[in-house]
């Protein structure tokens, strides 16, 4: 079965500036939702990425491994979470994608190469 | 023959690439297979069934193919299962028991394959020219006044994405069907209006793509009949095909619609679209192709420019309206409003589009016809000149020019 990779791209700050109640009703339906694909086997694995200000970032420069503060890219919007789904083809994939719960969020869909 | 080549090619497309699950395979064997057709025919005359002949011809060149290249012994298996044991002999001409109405139509699944929302819009229309109707790549490149190079990297990089991020070869499934056909029908809808926009630049041997969108539009309605945003899609097309003849001068300046001689629009073609507009409105279900079909057909029947009937008009403009807002909707609609509340009020509503249209140029000649109706002229004068200077095309150029120049001689008299 090809698998994808669901990417939820959002604004840390924005979810971080949430209330406590909105915070705490957007969770409730991110992981009924997440519970409902695991037992349907289709979510394999996945997670929530903690706020970027916890990022750091490994480099080559010039032949040495460099390690920085702060995410690969500083953009408004960041990958806020990943799943790994299985499903037949890209149309299930982005029916998967428009069932995601999250209000603000963009969903990339992207193939895991089979090699 | 050519025809016979235009229904076959994208069958044949269609039913290699579920065969096969690969654009570039299923094409070559198709261009193999038109290439035998080619030399066999006219010598030994057309066949029966031309469908089934081109089919198994591809197919056995397709195993030809395959057969060179070791590692597709599972594909070569499935290409000889679907034309039965081969019989003795070179000659494709015998089909055993293959006709064309036993091999099955995937044409469907293949154009909403090509117009899946996943790849680009330029890319969708390449695709679904290439595939469907059977274009190559240098007439899609002259149609389009691109590069070949260009439509070629387009075409690479669809059937790449086709095949890598795993794009279905499908009708979508019910509740998905409305969305994904309006995407189908937004392609066709470029494509023809591309082909309308540029019929005054094309050379005669040029593929004419308003046309070869004419065409797809009525497959899509014989393979997936009572959809009426098709039908209407299938009308509005039909109706201003009708009015080719008439859009341009000798010249080939274009003729606005007021302008035209009504004597040499194509009333047969007229009279085809009205009925499709028939079969729509049975349907009851109304949409915003449909609406706009409904405003051409209110064109079509008008004796003159000034006896249309724009009340009509207007109303199908607010309808469209609200099935979506949109400036250029708006900008047409107030082309009506001038003929039933005056252009003071029109330019009005025009003006309210600036945020929005201020880069479009027929933004400005609207608003330039208006302003001249009311007696500005310096103000026209600017309007016509952003207008100029936001086209490319060149017949639209070529009209605003003669427009100023003609409203230049008019000012010069009365000053």
């Amino acid at each position: 079965m090809p698998q994808y990779m669901l990417m939820f791209v959002g604004n840390d700050d924005e979810w971080a500036a949430q209330s406590k109640e909105q915070l705490k009703s957007a969770y409730a339906e991110i992981g009924s939702w997440w519970d409902d694909l695991s037992k349907q086997g289709v979510i394999k694995k996945g997670g929530e990425l903690a706020h970027r200000n916890t990022a750091t970032t490994v480099r080559r420069v010039s032949g040495q491994m460099k390690v920085s503060d702060g995410p690969f890219i500083e953009s408004k919007e960041h990958v806020g979470g990943y799943a790994l789904i299985a499903v037949p083809d890209l149309d299930a994939a982005i029916a998967i994608a428009k069932s995601w719960p999250g209000k603000s969020t963009t969903v990339e869909v992207r193939p895991i190469v089979e090699r | 023959m050519a025809a016979v080549f235009h229904q076959e090619a994208g069958r044949l497309t269609a039913a290699l690439v579920r065969t096969l699950g690969d654009f570039d395979l299923a094409e070559e064997c198709v261009q193999d297979a038109l290439v035998a057709a080619l030399e066999h025919w006219p010598r030994e005359g057309v066949p029966a069934n031309p469908g089934a002949w081109l089919m198994t011809a591809a197919r056995r060149k397709g195993i030809d193919r395959l057969r060179r290249e070791k590692r597709y012994q599972e594909k070569v298996a499935q290409l000889e299962k679907s034309i039965g044991p081969l019989e003795g002999g070179p000659g494709v001409r015998r089909v055993g028991g293959g006709d064309a109405q036993t091999l099955p139509d995937e044409r469907l699944e293949l154009i909403f394959t090509c117009c899946h929302p996943a790849l680009a819009r330029e890319a969708q229309v390449a695709l679904t020219l290439r595939s469907v109707a059977g274009l190559t790549t240098p007439e899609i490149a002259r149609a389009f006044l691109v590069p070949e190079s260009t439509v070629a990297q387009r075409l690479v990089r669809a059937k790449r994405k086709i095949v890598d991020a795993g794009i279905p070869f499908r009708v979508p499934a019910k509740e998905e069907l409305g969305e994904r056909l309006e995407e189908v029908l937004a392609v066709l809808y470029l494509m023809f209006n591309e082909g309308y926009l540029s019929t005054g630049r094309r050379g005669a041997s040029d593929r004419d793509l308003a046309a070869e969108a004419e065409w797809l539009a009525s497959l899509v309605t014989d393979l997936l009949p009572n959809e009426p945003e098709t039908l209407g899609l299938q009308a509005l097309m039909r109706f201003h095909l009708a009015r080719a003849a008439s859009r341009f001068d000798e010249n080939g300046d274009i003729v606005l619609l007021r302008d035209q001689d009504r004597m040499k629009w194509d009333r047969a073609k007229i009279d085809e679209a009205r009925a499709i507009v028939g079969r729509f409105l049975r349907a009851g279900r109304a949409g915003p192709y449909q609406l706009q079909a409904l405003i051409a057909l209110a064109h079509a029947d008008a004796p003159s420019w000034r006896e249309t009937r724009w009340p009509d008009i207007v109303r199908m403009y607010d309808a469209l309206l609200a099935f979506g807002d949109s400036p250029v909707i708006r900008l047409n609609r107030a082309i009506a409003v001038r003929h039933v509340a005056g252009a003071k009020i029109a330019l009005a509503e025009v003006d309210a589009l600036a945020d929005a249209l201020g880069s479009y140029h027929l933004f400005h000649a609207t608003r330039a016809e208006f302003l001249r109706e009311l007696g500005r002229i310096p103000e026209s004068f600017d309007a016509d000149r952003r207008a100029l200077a936001l086209t490319d095309n060149p017949a639209e150029r070529a009209l605003l020019e003669r427009r100023l120049a003609a409203a230049r001689g008019l000012a010069g008299q009365s000053a």
